[in-house]
């Protein structure tokens, strides 16, 4: 293997060794919120017409821990390799910037697709949605898999101890993705919260996604893979920037 | 081509309480197949140079050469050159001490590595850890490992800063059994910084030293002890020694021990001793060690450096 395909080999099988609570675990919760929100909601909201409350709920739900578990499998990684200071193995090897990135992306969106596919199965028993077109399924999950594992990789090598992580997740991340629509669609908010979430890059992630299951979306699917094309691109800079310059790894 | 060139390397740190000049200046080469030991104080920017050297720091002024490969601008080839021991005992707690060194040789793009992973297991007594995981590995065992990891994809130039910090003697034995053979053998280049300078003067053929961020000396082993042409009276007391004694004496506990360049001198110290009422217990002369040497350095240093202040 080479150097890139070392990387993402062992980062693939580090989540791999820990699976009960890297997949599983977030499976489990998924099946949760199923439970609950499918319980307490089904009958009562009516998002599109032809589509029964739990059957639009799961692909959000599945997108939702796409996301979570992209973001979560680059940034704790490298927070746990700069604490323990094993991180020094991989600053005296010739990779590249580029190498890094690959490798650290590549296996959260591995990691992703791997607790989605889990969440799609298992909730599969609640509601089977229709795959209306399962190209913008699998575009959606890819990127949004990857824009959210190169935002765990800045978060990675920016905080220096875990409440520094545990605070971008929970007051950035969670709160962006529970407010992007996964549990309604945003045509039921007031007319100001609508115009918030349309700021909300994870709207488009999600919105895209069950576009691809349904046909029916808030916002056009082509208006939604633009912004989080665009936005992959934007956050993969500035992560390749800081790789590059050794953001606070090298001194 | 040196080995390893040092080209006039200074690193500024700042901080809140201002500037910090860990290295002010480093200039020296290290031939190929050299045994070059690096000696200084805590402090004295010893693993500041050797990180400058790894990429793991980057050098305010100047620059630094792998066989000619800029660590900075061309580092991957300087980095596949460069075998790195680090002081801090760090490991990947995933993964079991075979998976450990596939991946390291995976990094720097070496296929089909098994037998030399076999040769280094063996070589450091790790053949039977190998399925054992890193956290279940002994402090000394986990040094071995980091001694592996910095040779599997078998670079010429051996670093190992400060290797031997609290290690057992059979491991120091294994260490310096495997090193010396690479350096024999294989013409490795090995870079060593050390607090033992019994084992700087075993090993290394030459020696720099390093106070407050300079070079403050730089010869060959032999030479250096050479310098030291004097010899140590050594003896043991409960009483304080006279002022005049004391200037120059080091003394560890009820051990002192003064340069004495002859047979007249030891007798002059003796009999110095004597009139203030110093009782002089199990007395020996010994030859100068590097130890002696080193202190001697560090101690010129610092007057020439306080009379430049």
């Amino acid at each position: 293997m080479t150097g890139w395909q070392t990387l993402f080999y062992k980062e693939v099988l580090r989540f791999w060794k820990v699976g009960f609570q890297t997949v599983a675990a977030p499976v489990i919760t998924a099946i949760l919120y199923m439970m609950i929100f499918g319980h307490v909601l089904e009958g009562r909201v009516q998002v599109y017409e032809t589509v029964s409350y739990t059957a639009f709920l799961l692909p959000g739900l599945v997108m939702m821990s796409v996301l979570q578990n992209a973001f979560a499998n680059s940034s704790s990684s490298l927070i746990q390799s700069k604490i323990m200071g094993n991180l020094v193995f991989l600053l005296l090897t010739p990779l590249s910037h580029r190498a890094w990135f690959v490798a650290y992306v590549g296996s959260s969106v591995v990691r992703g697709l791997a607790v989605g596919i889990g969440v799609m199965l298992v909730t599969w028993w609640f509601a089977q949605p229709p795959f209306v077109a399962p190209l913008w399924i699998l575009a959606f999950a890819l990127l949004g898999a990857a824009l959210l594992g190169a935002l765990g990789l800045i978060a990675g090598l920016w905080a220096e101890k875990f409440d520094q992580m545990a605070a971008f997740q929970n007051f950035i991340i969670m709160p962006m993705t529970f407010l992007s629509g996964v549990f309604y669609s945003i045509h039921s908010l007031p007319d100001f919260w609508q115009r918030v979430s349309h700021l909300n890059p994870f709207f488009y992630m999600i919105d895209g996604f069950r576009y691809g299951f349904f046909g029916v979306s808030d916002v056009s699917p082509w208006l939604s893979l633009a912004l989080v094309a665009g936005a992959l691109a934007v956050v993969s800079a500035v992560a390749l920037h800081l790789l590059r310059i050794g953001y606070k790894i090298r001194h | 081509m040196p080995a390893v060139s040092f080209q006039n390397v200074s690193k500024v740190y700042l901080s809140a309480h201002g500037e910090l000049h860990a290295l002010k200046g480093v200039s020296f080469d290290i031939e190929p197949g050299e045994f070059f030991g690096l000696l200084g104080p805590n402090g004295a920017g010893k693993t500041t140079l050797i990180s400058v050297l790894a990429g793991l720091t980057r050098a305010s002024t100047g620059r630094v050469l792998v066989h000619g490969k800029n660590v900075q601008t061309d580092y991957q080839a300087a980095r596949r050159q460069l075998g790195v021991v680090p002081q801090e005992l760090v490991f990947d707690p995933f993964f079991n001490v075979r998976e450990a060194l596939r991946f390291q040789s995976g990094y720097f793009g070496v296929r089909h590595n098994e037998a030399w992973i076999d040769e280094l297991l063996e070589g450091l007594g790790l053949a039977d850890k190998a399925g054992a995981n890193m956290r279940q590995l002994s402090g000394g065992m986990k040094r071995r490992v980091l001694v592996a990891q910095a040779l599997v994809h078998k670079p010429p130039v051996i670093v190992l800063d400060e290797p031997t910090a609290g290690v057992d003697v059979e491991l120091r034995q294994t260490l310096w059994q495997f090193v010396s053979d690479l350096n024999k053998r294989q013409g490795c280049t090995v870079l060593l910084t050390t607090h033992y300078l019994e084992e700087a003067e075993a090993l290394c053929g030459r020696i720099a030293m390093l106070r407050q961020g300079q070079v403050v000396a730089l010869e060959s082993t032999s030479e250096l002890l050479r310098r030291a042409s004097s010899n140590v009276l050594r003896f043991k007391t409960d009483q304080a020694l006279p002022d005049d004694l004391a200037a120059v004496a080091r003394v560890t506990g009820r051990v002192v021990q003064l340069p004495a360049h002859d047979a007249l001198e030891v007798e002059r110290i003796l009999a110095r001793a004597r009139e203030s009422g110093v009782l002089a217990q199990d007395i020996e002369i010994r030859k100068a060690d590097l130890e002696d040497v080193f202190i001697d350095v560090m101690e010129n240093a610092a007057h020439a450096q306080g009379a430049l202040a």
